[in-house]
């Protein structure tokens, strides 16, 4: 344990029935840091948040936050805040009794003027002052997920989970709500676990990423190495867009469309291997003898998505600024050639 | 305006029917407890209704029925509401033997229940008292499939385990996520499931009758063996009376004083 871990999730294991949600997981989360666990339906995010909430009990395992063994706590003792992917704001309190309500159930009992100053500051945080009397019903989706932001802030939590908050959202709310959770995990410095499946959300907004699979941390790092270096073919076709190309590896490097790649540890090392490649991997330039064809193009704003057939007849698919793709069309003959980057080499078959 | 105008005489057409049938049959028992029922009256007169008050065992019978549907209120409040809420959220596997069980008293023929019972009751009227309040005890069996039915709707209605979730991760301990969070959630259910179990409470005959009790309807139907117009404006009252009642529960209020417990 570093001297600046705040929670260490050791070793969890939880199973219902036969299938296995947690299976050894480890983690270690810095004080103030957020921590976005991502993985596909399943791979056993969800518990591993519900457990450290309280929420759902362990085959076995250790919680410990702050130098404490929470393990065996109730959830009502722990001091953890929680937002929901679902709406859970209580419906016959108002904005602010929502706010209010852990505040109320401390066991110090804080003050009737000391309670309503803290939820008139929260309101203000999460940029809804002017509805602390609404009702949920009053309320639209991202706005209740603000309440529900603050009610879970009020209580100064150890750590805040973030359980999918903002999957019911439509994607504008969503992308400005998760930019406010942010600035406010900064600003109040809380140590925070987002749970997510959405990559972009959690690559967007995380100081580490920690990518599940089959109950295990497959690899947690910064979104921009967990990007740019996967460990895993797992983590490097989960996180983002892969060509899968056919290739052959000697030691450290891949020979791949004519051009030969470094290859990232974790690769295969010797014989035929796959290396997936990235879509902005990849050059495209319009040329009447080149060795591709555009089959189409999407526009995507500031980049543009190409599909392009090799002469070999292998699919793969290409991202360029669209500056760079003008011009470039379905149909248009094309040379392709890949970008000196390292890549994940797994192996063929 | 032209599409709105035969949805307006629906409506009407609809609320004028319904409004016949319900009110008819209170203007036909007004109508028959006001006619002449001796040699002296002449015309109209008020007489059934003046000597309500004198009746014997009446106003003992109706706050006797009226204590009992109170204790009745109470064990849906503190034990079937909090039963219901705890089996939604703990024992989801015990939901459908649960609400079989609560069905049970609408299959079995009220008759059949009183002959279970009552050497119970004959046991009770020996050994403890011989008040009719005990008869709260059955109602609550009896009242059962209406008031189970009307929560599980309104737990059904609600995503009840995430709220309760949000309250034990703020604190709250089980008693008050059921009394300060679930309950008030699902109020209207609660009101609701209480406005049958009273009125069933209160319109109870076979039950109290056979076992011999002197409840209001008990005594109404004894009134009525001597004076047909009193008996029907006693019922008339009583329907008057929970009229009101119903009446002076506010609609928009959004706190019931019995369902909010502020147990922080």
């Amino acid at each position: 344990m570093s001297s600046s871990t705040y929670v260490q999730l050791v070793d969890l294991s939880k199973h219902f029935g036969k299938v296995r949600a947690l299976d050894g997981l480890n983690l270690e989360i810095a004080q103030g840091e957020l921590v976005a666990l991502l993985g596909p339906s399943g791979c056993g995010k969800t518990t591993a948040l519900r457990a450290l909430a309280g929420l759902q009990e362990l085959d076995r395992g250790q919680l410990i936050v702050d130098g404490k063994d929470v393990t065996f706590q109730n959830a009502n003792k722990r001091g953890m805040g929680m937002v929901f992917q679902a709406y859970s704001l209580f419906p016959h309190m108002t904005a602010r009794e929502n706010v209010e309500y852990g505040l109320k159930l401390r066991a110090h009992k804080t003050a009737s003027d000391k309670r309503k100053a803290r939820s008139a500051e929260l309101l203000e945080l999460v940029g809804l002052s002017t509805h602390a009397n609404h009702f949920p019903h009053q309320l639209s989706g991202g706005q209740q997920q603000r309440v529900a932001l603050a009610r879970a802030l009020a209580i100064s939590p150890k750590v805040l989970l973030l359980d999918e908050p903002l999957s019911a959202l439509d994607a504008k709310v969503r992308t400005q709500l998760r930019e406010e959770i942010r600035r406010i995990q900064m600003e109040l410095g809380t140590t925070t676990l987002f749970v997510t499946h959405d990559q972009e959300e959690a690559l967007s907004i995380a100081d580490r990423v920690g990518v599940m699979r089959n109950g295990q941390l497959e690899q947690i790092a910064a979104p921009a190495e967990l990007y740019d270096r996967p460990k895993t073919a797992f983590v490097a076709e989960f996180v983002g867009l892969t060509n899968p190309i056919a290739g052959k590896v000697s030691s450290s490097s891949i020979e791949v469309l004519g051009s030969v790649l470094k290859t990232l540890p974790g690769s295969v090392t010797s014989g035929n291997g796959i290396a997936l490649v990235r879509p902005e991997s990849i050059d495209v330039v319009a040329s009447k003898s080149g060795n591709a064809t555009v089959t189409s193009a999407s526009f995507l704003g500031a980049s543009c998505r190409l599909t392009i057939s090799m002469t070999d007849g292998t699919r793969i698919t290409a991202q360029l600024p669209s500056l760079d793709a003008a011009g470039i069309g379905a149909g248009a003959s094309v040379q392709v050639s890949l970008l000196d980057m390292p890549v994940f080499v797994k192996a063929a078959g | 305006m032209k599409k709105k105008l035969p949805v307006r005489i629906w409506r009407w057409t609809i609320i004028t029917v319904v409004g016949t049938y319900l009110i008819v049959p209170l203007y036909s028992m007004y109508d028959f407890s006001t006619k002449p029922f001796g040699f002296q009256d002449k015309g109209r007169t008020f007489r059934a209704w003046k000597i309500i008050p004198g009746q014997p065992d009446l106003i003992a019978a109706i706050s006797r029925s009226l204590i009992t549907a109170a204790i009745v209120m109470a064990l849906i409040l503190f034990l079937i509401v909090p039963t219901a809420i705890w089996v939604h959220l703990k024992l989801p596997a015990l939901r459908r033997p649960f609400e079989l069980l609560c069905l049970l008293p609408l299959a079995i023929p009220a008759i059949v229940i009183v002959v279970g019972i009552a050497p119970l009751y004959r046991w009770i009227s020996i050994h403890l008292t011989e008040s009719p309040i005990t008869l709260s005890g059955v109602y609550s069996m009896l009242i059962l499939p209406y008031t189970y039915r009307s929560l599980s709707a309104a737990l059904d209605a609600v995503d009840i385990h995430t709220l309760a979730e949000a309250a034990r991760t703020l604190g709250a301990d089980t008693r008050r996520v059921i009394f300060g969070i679930i309950m008030p959630t699902i109020k209207t259910g609660i009101v609701n499931g209480s406005f049958i179990a009273i009125a069933l409470v209160l319109g109870e005959y076979t039950i109290s009758n056979i076992l011999n009790y002197k409840t209001f309807q008990v005594v109404i139907a004894q009134i009525g063996r001597t004076n047909g117009n009193v008996a029907v404006a006693v019922s008339l009252a009583s329907i008057l009376f929970v009229l009101v009642l119903l009446l002076l529960i506010p609609t928009k209020k959004r706190r019931s004083a019995v369902l909010d417990v502020d147990l922080v």
